[in-house]
Formats: structure tokens, sequence, C-alpha cells
């Protein structure tokens, strides 16, 4: 920028003068850039900080405050009135437990099926279908939870299991398939190929070589479809309404831990918000080692197939 | 893809030179049941969708015949009186999310950032790892630590301080409650972080590295590298992933619920008590029926709409980005 103002009036030493000025124009001008390159840069470390400060503090606090609630009586017991010492949260692990499961044998072979089809299909109903599986993901929890409760609780008895574990199973169903889709397109075009020439028919196919080797895909998704279907609250608090003491039932009320957690923490008692801690770490847990195992998982099963 | 298309448009002429596939499937008549099975799979996930908006819909439509159409836009709700205005709680779920992403975007970008080009490449799996399963911790535990842990500490010390330095903007006029919608918005900052550095970290390191070694071989510093040619070359990508967060945001119910106070008035300062769509709902489900039960499925119905809109947006934008392939979108 500062070039023109390079001397003239010195003919003898003009080229020097001239390669002086431009040394010293761009090293001013890249002291500038390295400044505001630092500053930048300084600032995106910043903003790594500030965003791993709420998210650690989260994991310590919940461990900090959850650990002592834990005992032999916390994971037998069903939860007891405040005031009343003892008790757990055996119901409301017994309800989660019940409704993942039921909403897994639903929504996985359905939700496989369904990616199995989209895979396979590139026209126009799939990619209709795709779509709509995508939005499937973005309707609010709260929103499944009013659909849970119209489609289920009013017309079949009232709050249940069950109606749980089709608004979670709502929520994890367009996972499932999108996953499942995204893990079968991923299986090489040969092993089909070399199936075919074999003479095996579609079916035999997608059961013994391409769920196979799509296998660790298939999990990893299930597996934080769960891992989401585990932390819903809204959609549960519409659906199994909660319960205090144990349930095996699904066709009535039942307890889950998210409901556990939201019901004791507004409560102005010291015990049931120590039980809330202590269900909110179980819960993390829970999610924390579902998603590492998956992922452990997933990778192992990568490095045996090579 | 992987496969053959769909059964249904086969060319007429079939010349004897065929790919494997296609052959096998020309062989395979008796795949029909196969097929089938998977079209049904495919109508049942497709009819679940149509049928909730149906359900909705239909159980919200006493509320729209009794109110009219105005009342979504009406102040004030007050269920004794008949008044089910939903204007506070559309504006308290707008506010709230828009404090959320205000301050999500600037440190959600610069950590993405940090951890697509800055940390050093050890830490960096680590890391990245650590973001993503922070985006599984259920929202129900944020809200317990939002209540018990920030609630004092914004009461004691940051609104106040806030008070005391923006005071004069009158965004923090009123008492310090601690819970209201600052915290909720701040919250739910929290909540969405994960979600948008995961997934635009994953768009910011897709930029072809030839254009990032060409800017550096031009002279380029590494914030002009990244500033210039990284962030632009993903640009609609993080747009996708920071609307995908604000949908999230929107949506959130239980640990907003916990969190902003529940006020049925419209907020008139960010310390204010406000309440949401999803906070209305989940507080008063319980106990309605009639009309408010129908105002309740037509808060439902606003915030599906709004969702959706959110959500296709982000679809399309990252379907954009990645050239129209038709895989775009996995995430």
């Amino acid at each position: 920028m500062t070039i023109v103002e390079a001397p003239v009036e010195l003919p003898v030493d003009a080229t020097t003068e001239r390669r002086r000025a431009i040394q010293a124009a761009a090293s001013s001008s890249l002291r500038r850039r390295k400044l505001s390159s630092g500053i930048a840069i300084g600032v995106c470390w910043a903003f790594l900080g500030i965003a791993i400060i709420p998210l650690v503090a989260v994991l310590i606090y919940v461990t900090a405050k959850g650990l002592p609630a834990w005992n032999v009586d916390f994971f037998t017991q069903s939860t007891t009135p405040e005031g009343i010492p003892g008790g757990g949260v055996w119901n409301a692990i017994v309800g989660t437990v019940e409704i993942t499961l039921i909403a897994v044998a639903v929504t996985v072979p359905l939700g496989l099926l369904c990616g199995l089809f989209l895979a396979e299909s590139n026209g126009r109903i799939a990619a209709t279908l795709r779509f709509t599986a995508d939005v499937m993901t973005g309707v609010p929890s709260i929103t499944v939870g009013i659909f849970g409760y119209i489609a289920i609780v009013k017309n079949f008895g009232g709050y249940s299991g069950l109606a749980g574990a089709f608004a979670i199973g709502f929520i994890m169903l367009p996972v499932i398939t999108r996953a499942g889709e995204t893990a079968i397109r991923g299986v090489p075009q040969s092993l089909n190929e070399a199936a075919l020439a074999l003479g095996a028919r579609r079916a035999t196919i997608a059961r013994r070589v391409v769920v196979p080797t799509a296998l660790p895909g298939i999990i990893t998704g299930v597996l934080l479809a769960v891992a989401r279907g585990l932390g819903e609250t809204a959609p549960l608090l519409l659906t199994i309404f909660g319960n205090q003491y144990l349930q095996w039932n699904p066709t009535k009320p039942m307890e889950a831990l998210p409901i556990l957690i939201y019901n004791n923490s507004s409560q102005p008692y010291a015990d049931l918000v120590q039980v809330a801690w202590g269900a909110a770490l179980l819960l993390m847990v829970v999610v924390l080692v579902l998603s590492i195992g998956s992922r452990l998982f997933a990778a192992r099963l990568q490095k045996e197939r090579r | 893809m992987t496969m053959v298309d769909t059964p249904a448009p086969t060319p007429a002429p079939t010349p004897p030179v065929l790919p494997v596939t296609r052959q096998g499937r020309r062989l395979s008549l008796p795949d029909n049941g196969y097929r089938t099975m998977l079209a049904v799979a495919a109508v049942i996930v497709g009819a679940l969708a149509v049928w909730l908006v149906v359900a909705i819909v239909i159980q919200a439509h006493p509320a729209f015949v009794t109110l009219g159409y105005s009342w979504i836009l009406q102040k004030t709700w007050d269920p004794s009186h008949g008044k089910y205005g939903l204007l506070p709680f559309i504006l308290g779920t707008l506010e709230s999310t828009a404090i959320a992403v205000v301050l999500a975007v600037p440190i959600g970008l610069g950590t993405a950032l940090a951890l697509a080009y800055l940390v050093p490449h050890r830490i960096r799996s680590v890391l990245s790892t650590a973001v993503e399963l922070l985006a599984a911790v259920p929202s129900v535990v944020y809200g317990l630590w939002g209540l018990v842990v920030l609630a004092p500490l914004f009461r004691t010390t940051v609104e106040p301080f806030l008070t005391a330095v923006f005071g004069w903007t009158g965004l923090f006029d009123g008492p310090n409650e601690g819970v209201g919608l600052l915290l909720a918005g701040v919250i739910l900052f929290v909540m969405i972080l994960p979600t948008m550095v995961a997934i635009s970290r994953d768009v910011l390191a897709v930029v072809p590295k030839e254009q990032v070694e060409g800017a550096m071989a031009l002279g380029a510093t590494r914030w002009q590298v990244l500033h210039k040619v990284v962030v632009p070359g993903a640009r609609t990508g993080i747009l996708g992933a920071f609307t995908l967060a604000t949908g999230r945001a929107l949506g959130e119910t239980v640990a907003v619920a916990m969190v902003i106070g529940n006020s049925p008035y419209i907020a008139h300062s960010l310390k204010s008590p406000a309440a949401t769509l999803p906070s209305l709902i989940v507080n008063n489900f319980g106990e309605s029926s009639g009309t408010e039960l129908a105002a309740l499925f037509g808060a439902g119905l606003v915030l599906l709409v709004i969702g959706i809109s959110v959500n296709s947006l982000a679809r399309w934008l990252v379907w954009s980005t990645s050239g129209g392939n038709s895989q775009a979108g996995a995430r």
C-alpha cells in the first residue's frame, strides 16, 4: 500500500531502496495480519473454553450430587413420599426399561425395513418418504406426546406404558430409518452383484448379505436412537402419567426416570431432590455408556471385517 | 445407488447386454413378497407422520370453532374467563430461542472452527467425541442443573451485574428472580451447543484441502484461511446446522418449563418470568378439558408448524450445500 511513497530521487540505489520499501510495507502488512489473526484465533480458543465450561460443569455437578444418592435401596425400592427415608427408583427403572424395550421391539424391524426400502429405491416416492422421515425428527417432542395422548390414551383406556412406548417409538423411528438407510447404502455393490450372480433372491440377499454387512452402522443408529428415547420427558408426561408404585403391566400408568426427575425437582423437600439427582446421574450414565458402547462396538466390528 | 431402482418404471426395450443387477431383478420374480413387505413398512412410516398431523388438527379444531382464528394471536391466557390467547407463549418461545441462538452462533462457530482446525490431533478426537456425547445428555438433566445451580447464581450474581452494566437499555428491568426468560435462553444455549458444534464441525472439516492449502500458499494467515476460505466454503452447511439447533430449542419442553418461571404474561424484560408453547402444554395438560384442552392442542399445532418449517428449511439448506445428492441430509 505504501509502495508509492518510495523515494525516487536516488538513481544510484534505486533498486535497493525500492526493495527496502516493499519489504517494509510487506512486513507491516504481515504484522497487522498476524496480529488480527492471533486475536481471532484467540477468540476461537476462548469460545472453545466457554463451550466446554458449562458442559463439563453439568457432568461434574450431576456426578457429585447424584452419587451420594446411590445405595442398594435406590436401585431396589420404589419411591417413597417426602419425609419417609429410604425408597429408590426401582419403579422408574422398570418403567423406563419396559417402555424402551417395547419401543425398540417395534421400531427396529419397522425402521430397518423402511431403511431397506429407501436404500433400494431412488424414485419420487422414496424421496418423499425420506423427506418425511427427516421432518419427523424435527417434530417437537411435546407434539409427539400430544399425538400419543390423542392416538392411544384417548382411544385405549387411559394413560399407559404402551402409550409411552408409542410416543418414544415415534421419536426413535425416523432416526433408525435414516441410520439404517445410510448404513445399507454403504454396503459395496459388488457383494450384491455376487449374491445376485449366485441366483439368490432379494429377500435372501437382504437377510444374509446386506443387513449383516451393514450391522455396525445399524447398531450405532439403534443405540443412538435408544439414547435419545431414554431421555425424553415431555412425551412421557402426556402418555404414561407417572406412578409412584411399582407397575409391571404396560397397559397401566407407569413411572419413568425422566418423569421422576421432573416431578421431584420441583418439590421443596431435600430428600426428593436428592433422589432426582441420583436418577439424573443414572440416566446420564446409561445414555453415555450406550453412546460410547455403540461407537466402540461399531469400531470393533469394522476392524474385524478388514 | 447401491442397488437397482424401483421396479415400476422398467424401460421397455431391454437390450441383451444388461448389468448383472438388472438381470438379477428380472429373474427374481418370486421376490414380490419381499418388495411388498418393504413397501408396507414404508407406508406405515409415512402414514404415522400423516396421522400425527391429522390427529392434532382434528383435536384442535373445536378451539377454532369456539374461538375463531384470531385467538392464536390474542394476549390473554385466562381459562377461567374463556380467554386462550397464545401470543405470550409464542413470543416466549421465540424470545428464549433467540437468546439461545444469539449466544450459540458465535460460540458454536468458534468452537467448531477450533475443533476442526486449531486443536492438536490427539485432543481433537477426544474433544469431538465429548461434545457429541453431551448432545445425548437428557434435557431434563440440563433443566435440573439450571434450576438448582444456575438459578441462584443468576439471582445473586449474574442478573445484578447485567442490570448494573446494561440497565440503561431497559432489557433488565424488574426484580432479580433467577428463573425467567434469560435463564431459559441460557439453558437452551447450553443444550443446543453440542448439536451445533458437532454438525458445523463436520461441514467445516470437509472443505477441500486444496483450497485451504492454496490460500496458505498465497500467504494468508491462519485466520484469513478460516475466515475467507473455510467458513464461506461451509456456509450453507453451517446455516443448516444452526437452523437445526434452532428447531431443537423451539421444541424443548421440560428443561425450559423448569427454569422459565411459567408466567402467562408477555415478558417485559429479560429477567421476567415467561412461558413457552411447550411449557404451557406440559403445565396445563393434566387439569384441562373442553375448550382449554382443544386450545392446548392448538398450541401444539402452532408449535408443530413452527418446528416443521424450521426443520424443512434446515434440511433444504444442508441438501443444497451438498450438491443435491440424494444422500444429503442424512445427518
